[in-house]
């Protein structure tokens, strides 16, 4: 099982959940997040104070699924949301060693 | 006279409404959320101390009599031998004493003790604020500002504003800088809240300004035609200062710092209502729209100067109230119409440098008696109970430390145990802005 995270811009979350719910994604877990990259902040001025805003908000989703579908999910990912803009996000994929459903006990590809 | 009763009855609402809650809402949602409670409460706090104390001796000091700097406190204390039917009056000068105290407040954001305001509100008001307003509203031949320089102030330029800024300038002085002032950034809020404020400022500034008009004795039609004109010409021109210190503000912002801002927007209308204050009366729409406008320009410069000169005057009391209550003084003697209520011709309109000179003559004073008294009361305060918040308490919001509160509950996921929400929320959103400030460029 592969983990799949990505973190993306906000107004493709939208897009990104539809096009996964395509392929068969049942669930992720979604949070709001900030940081910055290449693209870093932006300025605010507040009555002529420039204030240097490091950090920019962002979308995090992570998933687990089959190793079979994990660079599927990554592609769908990456053409979803790319806007080819600087600031489009990051995707990256690690190794789940044991996944468990609380409800049932059922593990791994049975709790995916 | 009826009508001007009536009106007054709702002019003076309109001048507490400014204080409770106009300026809390303009200062709260300006300063940081772990410490807008206290900022709004040093607003409710000062209107109740001010007001029972104004009632005991400072309707007395400004109004029982003749005298250089104030009249007998004693002589109509507790409102003794004032009729009912004279309350009105004494209630409209009670909300300016009341207002004057609380716009101290946004110098001090964060960090001044809330048992020092507490003492602080009480003997300012009695030693600086009581005596300016005898020395400039009650203009007996004695008092010193109007009496004796001659000085136009139609509703309080010198006694409000410049008054409560040069206050504030010294006040910050003894006090000190916000912990991380200007490394860490403190930006505002919640600027709904300030755009809200600053519109109900504006409201209430009508009952301020228009309100200010002196019932002189006349009878009947005489007043009646009097009043009628000159809550005309109060009433516009408060309108179009206000309106053209907006575009001042925005100007200067768009041209240096390529945005037109809401919070200058705010600001502007602060700063034009600020300036006309003293003028309403003695000014054209034409004089007006020029003051309202240079007092925007200016003090959307003038607010950066804390960023040169190192004082961390926290909500720009400095900037806004004593350099536009400067401004508004100041340019009487070059607007100023004999038609208008002072009946005096500024440098404009023929009258040479004669009012210009007097003007600067009733700022020159007021600057000077309040800026020393304030030292004197604030020095004594800082060497007896103290004037600073502990370090710890102020970084962990004093709202926390002096109230037991926090004003908002956005993180009840993780709020267990209630109050710690607020340090939560506070410390995430300064940990959000710093990690690649190099300090706030002016």
């Amino acid at each position: 099982m592969k983990l799949v995270t990505a973190v993306i811009k906000p107004h493709k979350w939208e897009d990104v959940r539809e096009a996964l719910e395509t392929f068969g994604v049942t669930g992720m877990t979604v949070s709001e997040v900030s940081g910055y990259g290449r693209q870093k902040g932006h300025t605010e001025v507040y009555r002529g104070a420039e204030y240097d805003i490091a950090l920019v908000p962002k979308i995090r989703l992570e998933i687990v699924i089959d190793d079979a579908d994990a660079q599927d999910v990554v592609g769908i990912i990456v053409k979803t949301a790319q806007t080819g803009r600087i600031g489009d996000g990051k995707v990256w994929v690690t190794p789940v060693e044991t996944v468990v459903r609380v409800r049932t006990g059922d593990t791994d590809e049975a709790a995916i | 006279m009826d009508g001007y009763y009536a009106f007054m009855l709702v002019a003076t609402a309109l001048v507490l409404m400014m204080t409770v809650p106009a300026l809390a809402l303009f200062y709260g949602g300006m300063s940081r959320s772990k410490s807008v409670l206290n900022m709004m409460m040093m607003s409710y706090v000062a209107a109740a101390i001010v007001g029972i104390l104004y009632v005991a001796v400072g309707w007395s000091m400004g109004w029982s009599g003749d005298g250089t700097l104030f009249a007998n406190p004693l002589d109509l204390f507790w409102l003794d031998g004032v009729a009912t039917g004279d309350y009105i009056y004494v209630m409209f000068q009670m909300t300016f004493a009341i207002i004057t105290v609380a716009l101290i407040s946004g110098a001090v954001e964060s960090r001044l003790k809330f048992s020092a305001w507490v003492l602080f509100v009480p003997v300012w008001a009695l030693l600086v604020y009581f005596p300016l307003a005898h020395m400039v509203f009650s203009c007996t031949e004695a008092s010193l500002i109007c009496g004796r320089i001659g000085a136009q102030d139609y509703a309080g330029g010198t006694a409000v504003h410049i008054n409560a800024g040069i206050a504030a300038l010294v006040l910050v002085l003894l006090l000190g800088k916000r912990v991380g002032w200007p490394k860490e950034q403190m930006r505002p809020h919640n600027l709904t809240l300030t755009m809200l404020g600053a519109g109900l400022l504006w409201f209430g500034w009508y009952g301020f300004n228009v309100g200010s008009i002196v019932f002189a004795g006349e009878e009947g039609e005489a007043f009646t035609a009097r009043f009628i004109s000159e809550t005309g010409r109060t009433f516009g021109n408060t309108t179009l200062a206000a309106f053209a210190a907006i575009l001042g503000w925005l100007a200067i912002e768009r041209l240096v710092h390529k945005k037109a801002t809401s919070l200058g927007a705010a600001s502007g209308i602060v700063a034009g209502l600020v300036a006309i204050t003293p003028a309403a009366g003695a000014v054209d729409l034409e004089g007006a729209v020029a003051i309202g406008f240079v007092a925007g320009a200016v003090c959307a410069w003038a607010v950066g100067l804390k960023y040169k000169l190192g004082f961390d005057d926290s909500l720009d009391v400095v900037g806004v109230h004593l350099v536009g209550g400067v401004i508004g003084t100041v340019l009487i003697g070059v607007f100023s119409t004999s038609e208008g209520a002072g009946g005096v011709d500024g440098l404009l309109y023929g009258g040479g440098l004669g009012s210009l000179g007097d003007q600067t003559l009733g700022v020159l004073v007021a600057v000077a008696y309040s800026g020393v008294l304030t030292a004197v009361i604030a020095l004594a305060i800082k060497y007896t109970i103290g004037l600073r918040l502990d370090e710890e308490d102020e970084v962990n919001g004093i709202d926390l430390a002096a109230h037991g509160e926090s004003a908002y509950d956005l993180h009840s996921g993780s709020s267990g145990s209630g109050s710690s929400s607020g340090i939560l929320a506070a410390s995430t959103s300064s940990t959000a802005v710093t990690s690649r400030n190099e300090g706030v460029k002016a």
